[in-house]
């Protein structure tokens, strides 16, 4: 389980514990299953190709998913995700093979950009991104958690 | 842009009035089920996800939604789009290009969970209609963003998705 962690504990500027994905085209094959959408040029390579695409790229809403995972497990079992945006600027291949395990692993940051409290709510306002291998940003976009106080 | 001159528009009056109107009804489900192959997609490795009765020890009525789960929608082969599972024809209007891309992704949740063994009843509206030039794709592009409220079988606002899909034509279409 994810460590508890606490309003207390992050100021602005803060980063939170990156998470690194390999999204390889089994798991784009498990994410069709799992969400419903079975678009071809996601596990289909000549499909993908006709589309005028080099490759089976990763579905959209699987980068926001895993997202949403860096921030749930930022939130922890007392903490509540309350918002995930991000926007797809780039289509992000799926990892096929050995050497595609280092060419494109995907990871997951978050920093904090804002610190509120609203009523009994204590909430975290966060920069959150998802990073190739090369160091470009693919997906970016903002979160928002609440986390529970020490006090 | 040049490119942006070049092109005639393919929105119509028929499109522009489809915005702020809320198509039909969308009723979600999540199971015990569907809850885990979510989360198993994903990746995730929290045993909340999974197991029950842990859920229920940590307050959740059923297995957590993870975020990005919104339910399935119930399929129904006369009406449902057969690739991407929901209502056919989603956005109260046909794009003219054949492609689609997600441009983008916004949830946002509120204090009420989202559960296995919830019922969620959705209505989707559109919000925006543009137009830009792909320079990477090198073709026009169609966007489309359009919001969906959630709501749960106690009628409770559970999720607010927005949604910006890109649609375009085969390349020298």
């Amino acid at each position: 389980m994810a460590e508890q962690h606490y309003f207390e504990d992050f100021d602005e500027g803060d980063s939170i514990p990156s998470l690194e994905k390999n999204p390889t085209s089994q798991q784009l094959v498990q994410w069709a299953a799992g969400s419903g959408d079975f678009y071809q040029i996601h596990y289909d390579t000549r499909y993908a190709q006709d589309t005028g695409l080099d490759d089976i790229i990763v579905h959209g809403a699987l980068k926001h998913a895993f997202l949403g995972e860096l921030l749930w497990r930022f939130a922890g079992p007392e903490g509540q995700v309350k918002r995930v945006q991000c926007a797809y600027r780039g289509m992000d291949p799926a990892v096929q093979g050995k050497d595609d395990l280092v060419d494109r692993k995907f990871v997951l940051e978050g920093k904090v950009t804002r610190k509120y409290s609203e009523g009994e709510k204590n909430y975290l306002e966060l920069a959150i991104q998802g990073v190739r291998a090369d160091g470009s940003i693919s997906t970016p976009g903002v979160g928002i958690v609440t986390l529970p106080s020490r006090a | 842009m040049a490119d942006d001159a070049q092109q005639e528009s393919v929105i119509t009056d028929e499109m522009r009035n489809q915005i702020g109107i809320e198509g039909a009804e969308t009723v979600s489900e999540l199971t015990t089920t569907s809850v885990r192959m979510f989360a198993r997609s994903v990746g995730y490795v929290d045993p909340v996800f999974y197991d029950l009765d842990l859920a229920e020890e940590r307050g959740y009525r059923g297995l957590p939604a993870p975020p990005g789960y919104l339910g399935t929608p119930i399929f129904n082969p006369a009406e449902s789009d057969p690739t991407f599972g929901g209502r056919r024809g989603g956005g109260g209007f046909r794009s003219p290009y054949p492609l689609v891309l997600n441009g983008g992704t916004d949830v946002e949740y509120f204090d009420e969970p989202i559960c296995s063994g919830d019922v969620l009843t959705s209505r989707t509206k559109l919000e925006s209609l543009n137009e830009r030039w792909s320079g990477a794709l090198g073709v026009p592009m169609l966007i489309q963003v359009s919001a969906t409220t959630y709501t749960n079988q106690d009628g409770r606002v559970v999720a607010i998705s927005r949604g910006t899909g890109i649609s375009y034509p085969r390349s020298g279409d």
